[in-house]
C-alpha cells in the first residue's frame, strides 16, 4: 500500500469510530481544503448510506465569497445536511465588542459561536480537518480530543491515545474533538486532491486580485471588512491562497499556479510554512494557537 | 514510497527534543519562518546557538521548564522514505505518554547522555518498547562532544545496554555515538568521531527495513458501523463497515460471525463503493453476508479456518496509568477496538521489577507499573495473544465512570487449559 492509501485508511477508520462511538456527532465544515478533503473521505467511510452528521459551518461574515458558493454548491451535490451559524448573531446576542484596528479579525470571536452550536445541538463529537504539521500546539493534540464542560482543552491531562483504539468515553457537557487527518501533512492534502480529482474553491488557484501590502510584506485581499486609510498601499497581484480563513486575516502568496500539479510543484520548492506564510494571528504571540484551543478553540 | 514510524525515548535532558530538532534542521525540513523564531529566540537569550528543542516543545508549560511533557508528532521525508517521528517526554511521571507513542512505532532511538551512562530510565523505556512490540532499536549515546568524544565511554555504554538487550532477547540493536547539540552523526557523519565506521543515525533510518507491507497474519476483522441507507433506492441495503486488522479477505470466503457463531459467505467487499475481488489490512473496507445473521458495532467476523480465541477469562499485561492504584476485584470497561465489555480484574498475578527485570508477587499496580492479571469479561472477546498479532491482542482499560483510559492492555494468554495451571513462572515481559 502506498502510504497516501494508509493515511486514507486511519482516516476512514477514524471516521467510522466517530459513526459508532457517539449520538450526535458534527463535521465542522469551513471550506478550506482540509474539510473539503474530510468530505471526500466521509464518502468513503459511509456511502451508500447518508453521513451520520450535519455539516456544521461557523459563518464569520469575513468569507471569501467564493467559499460561501462553493460550499452551498458541495453540500447540494453531497445530498447532505448543512448547519450554519454566524459569528455576527453571537456578536449581537452576548453584545460581544468588534475587533478593533486597520484588520480586524474575528478568528477569536468564532469560539463563543462553535460552543454555542454545540450546546444548541448537543453535539458530543466535532470533527475538524486539524493536521499537526500545522503548529506546535496541534502537535501535540490527540486523534480524540476531550473538552470539559467549558469546552476546554487541557494538554497536561490528555487521554493515553494506544495503537488505533479510539476512546471516546465522556461524561454529560464534555465533547470529543476528533482529528482523522492528524497525521497528514500539507503536501499530503495536495497529493490527495490531485489522486481523488477533488474539486476545490477558486481562490486557491492563482488570479489577479487587488491586495493590500501589510508592513511585513504580506498581500492580504481587499475587503469592505478592513478599516484602511491614505497611507495603505493596494495593488493588482496575481496571488493565490495557500490556506482559507477570515479574509481579514489570511495572506495570499503570489503564484502562477493555476492548477493542483502546479501547486505541488509550487510546495515541494515551498520554503515558508504554510500558516507562517498566511496566517496573522498566529503571529501576535509564541502560544496564541495554544491559549485559543486551551479556550475551546476548534 | 514507504513510511517509518519511530520513537525517541530515554530520560530527561538526554537532548530527545534536541536530537529531532537536529534531524530536521541538518535535513532542511525546518521553514525559513519557523528558523526566524527561532533566530529571534537567540537573540533574545543572548546565547550562541539556537534551540532546536523548541521545534518539538511547543506547549506553554514545557517552555517554561525545558522539559517534554506530551507526545509531539512531527513529519518529515527524505528522497528514501517518509519518517513520522513521535517525540515522547523522558520524565517518569509522563510514561504513559512514552507508552502512546511507542504502540505506534516500529523502531526506537533510545537516548543515552554519556556523561550518565545507561539509568533506570533506559531500562524502563527498552522494556516498555519491547513489550509493545517494537523490534528495532537504536542505541543514541548523546552529548559525546561532553567527554571528549571518547571511545572508551562509547564502548562502556555499549556494553552496559548489550546486558539490558540480552536480558529482553532484543535481536535488531545498533550503537551509534552522536551529539545532537552539534549535529555529529545526526545526519552528517561526525569528524571528531574517527573510531565510529558505521552509518549516521539519518543513513541508518533510511536504511533499516520497515515491517512488510503484507500481513502475514490470519485475517482478522471487526465490524465497525453498519450502513443501512433506507432510501426508497436501497431499502434492504446492509453491510458492515470497518477496517482490515490483519490479513487478507477474498470474496467467497467462509467465515464466523461473532458473537452468535454462525457460519456465513462474504459475498461482496465494497471499497469506495467499488466491488474487489480481495482485501489486505490495514484497508477499510465494507462488507456484505450471504446470510441475514445478526451483526453488530464489535462483532467480529473471521475465516472459519484459521480461528482466534474466543474468551470469557484471559491473561494480560498491563501498563497501569492511572493514579488510583489497581487491586483486584476491580469492575472497569475492556474496549477492544470496537467492542466494549465490562470486566473484573480477579487476580494480580505479579509485576516485573524495572531494574532485574524480574516477576515478584504483588497485590496492587501503581502508576507506571507494568503487571500481569487475569481478567474475567461480562461477554466474551475475540482476541489473540498480542505476541502473535499487534492489532488484535491489544486493548485499554476505561473507567466506567470517569472514562479515563487506565491502563494499556496486552493478550498474554488465552487456552482455557492455562487456567487450571498453577500460576506461571514466566516474566511479565516476555512476549
Amino acid at each position: 500500500m502506498d502510504y497516501l492509501d494508509r493515511l486514507e485508511a486511519e482516516a476512514i477508520h477514524i471516521l467510522r469510530e466517530v459513526a459508532g462511538q457517539f449520538e450526535r456527532p458534527a463535521l465542522l465544515f469551513s471550506g478550506g481544503k482540509d474539510s473539503i478533503a474530510l468530505t471526500r473521505l466521509a464518502e468513503k467511510a459511509f456511502r451508500p448510506g447518508k453521513f451520520p452528521f450535519p455539516l456544521v459551518h461557523i459563518d464569520t461574515g469575513h468569507n471569501f465569497a467564493e467559499i460561501i458558493a462553493y460550499r452551498d454548491k458541495l453540500v447540494a451535490s453531497l445530498g447532505e445536511k448543512l448547519v450554519v451559524r454566524k459569528v455576527e448573531d453571537t456578536i449581537r446576542a452576548r453584545g460581544l465588542r468588534e475587533p478593533g484596528g486597520k484588520y480586524p479579525s474575528r478568528n477569536p470571536l468564532q469560539t463563543y459561536t462553535l460552543l454555542d452550536v454545540i450546546e444548541e445541538f448537543e453535539f458530543d463529537a466535532c470533527i475538524g480537518g486539524a493536521r499537526r504539521d500545522e503548529e506546535k500546539a496541534r502537535a501535540k493534540e490527540r486523534i480524540f480530543s476531550v473538552r470539559d464542560d467549558f469546552g476546554q482543552w487541557d494538554p497536561k491531562r490528555q487521554r493515553p491515545e494506544l495503537w488505533n483504539i479510539y476512546n471516546g468515553r465522556i461524561r454529560k457537557g464534555e465533547n470529543v474533538r476528533v482529528f482523522p487527518i492528524s497525521n497528514w501533512t500539507e503536501l499530503d492534502v495536495w497529493n490527495y486532491i490531485q489522486r481523488e480529482k477533488i474539486a476545490l474553491p477558486e481562490i486557491y488557484f492563482s488570479h489577479e486580485r487587488q491586495c493590500v501590502v501589510l508592513p511585513s510584506g504580506q498581500l492580504l485581499g481587499l475587503s469592505e471588512h478592513l478599516n484602511l486609510d491614505d497611507t495603505d498601499e493596494i495593488v493588482n497581484r496575481r496571488v493565490r491562497f495557500r490556506t482559507v480563513g477570515d479574509s481579514t486575516c489570511t495572506a495570499a502568496v503570489e503564484s502562477d499556479a493555476a492548477s493542483v500539479d502546479d501547486i505541488i510543484q509550487d510546495l515541494l520548492l515551498a520554503k515558508v510554512s504554510e500558516r507562517g506564510a498566511t496566517r496573522l494571528d498566529d503571529n501576535l504571540s509564541e502560544t496564541g494557537m495554544e491559549d485559543r484551543k486551551r479556550n475551546g478553540y476548534f | 514510497m514507504d513510511i517509518l514510524r519511530f520513537i525517541t525515548c530515554g530520560s530527561v535532558d538526554d537532548g530527545k527534543s534536541t536530537l529531532i530538532g537536529r534531524l530536521l534542521y541538518d535535513s532542511d525540513s525546518v521553514s525559513l519562518d519557523v528558523l526566524a523564531t527561532l533566530e529571534k529566540k537567540r537573540n533574545a537569550t543572548n546565547s550562541t546557538d539556537v534551540d532546536l528543542a523548541l521545534l518539538t516543545d511547543g506547549l506553554k508549560a514545557e517552555r517554561e521548564q525545558g522539559i517534554t511533557i506530551d507526545v509531539a508528532h512531527k513529519y518529515f521525508t527524505t528522497p528514501r522514505r517518509k519518517f513520522i517521528i513521535t517525540d515522547a517526554p523522558g520524565h517518569v511521571q509522563y510514561t504513559r505518554n512514552m507508552v502512546t507513542g511507542a504502540s505506534n512505532a516500529d523502531l526506537a532511538i533510545v537516548l543515552v547522555d554519556a556523561r550518565q551512562g545507561v539509568i533506570e530510565q533506559t531500562r524502563r523505556h527498552t522494556l516498555l518498547a519491547s513489550l509493545l512490540g517494537i523490534r528495532q532499536f537504536v542505541l543514541a549515546v548523546n552529548k559525546l562532544d561532553l567527554v571528549g568524544y571518547d571511545e572508551a565511554v562509547f564502548q562502556q555504554i555499549v556494553a552496559d545496554y548489550q546486558e539490558i538487550a540480552g536480558q529482553l532477547k532484543l535481536a535488531h540493536v545498533v550503537a551509534i555515538p552522536l551529539s545532537a547539540l552539534h549535529g555529529d552523526n545526526v545526519v552528517k557523519r561526525s569528524k571528531h568521531i574517527d573510531w565510529y565506521h558505521g552509518p549516521s543515525l539519518l543513513e541508518h533510518l533510511e536504511s533499516v527495513p520497515v515491517p512488510a507491507d503484507a500481513n502475514p497474519h490470519e485475517p482478522r476483522f471487526q465490524v465497525q458501523y453498519v450502513i443501512r441507507p433506507q432510501t426508497e433506492e436501497l431499502p434492504d441495503y446492509r453491510s458492515y463497515a470497518g477496517r482490515i486488522q490483519s490479513g487478507t479477505y477474498r470474496v467467497g470466503d467462509r467465515v464466523r460471525v461473532w458473537p452468535s457463531g454462525l457460519e456465513t459467505v462474504i459475498d461482496v467487499i465494497e471499497i469506495d463503493q467499488k466491488a474487489v475481488a480481495s482485501a489486505t489490512a490495514p484497508q477499510g473496507v465494507v462488507l456484505s453476508l450471504r446470510d441475514d445473521v445478526d451483526v453488530s458495532r464489535g462483532s467480529t467476523i473471521v475465516p472459519v479456518s484459521a480461528h482466534p480465541a474466543v474468551v470469557r477469562e484471559l491473561e494480560a499485561t498491563l501498563c497501569w496509568m492511572d493514579e488510583r492504584p489497581l487491586r483486584a476485584g476491580r469492575k472497569l470497561l475492556v474496549q477492544h477496538h470496537a467492542a466494549v465489555v465490562k470486566a473484573s480484574v480477579t487476580t494480580i498475578l505479579q509485576k516485573t521489577d524495572i531494574e532485574t527485570f524480574e516477576s515478584q508477587g504483588t497485590d496492587e499496580a501503581k502508576l507506571n507499573d507494568i503487571v500481569r492479571v487475569r481478567l474475567k469479561t461480562a461477554l466474551p472477546l475475540v482476541v489473540d495473544e498480542y505476541r502473535q498479532n499487534r492489532a488484535t491482542g491489544a486493548f485499554i482499560l476505561v473507567d466506567e465512570q470517569t472514562g479515563a483510559t487506565l491502563a494499556a492492555g496486552l493478550v498474554a494468554a488465552t487456552d482455557p487449559e492455562y487456567f487450571t495451571q498453577e500460576i506461571p513462572v514466566e516474566p511479565a515481559f516476555s512476549i
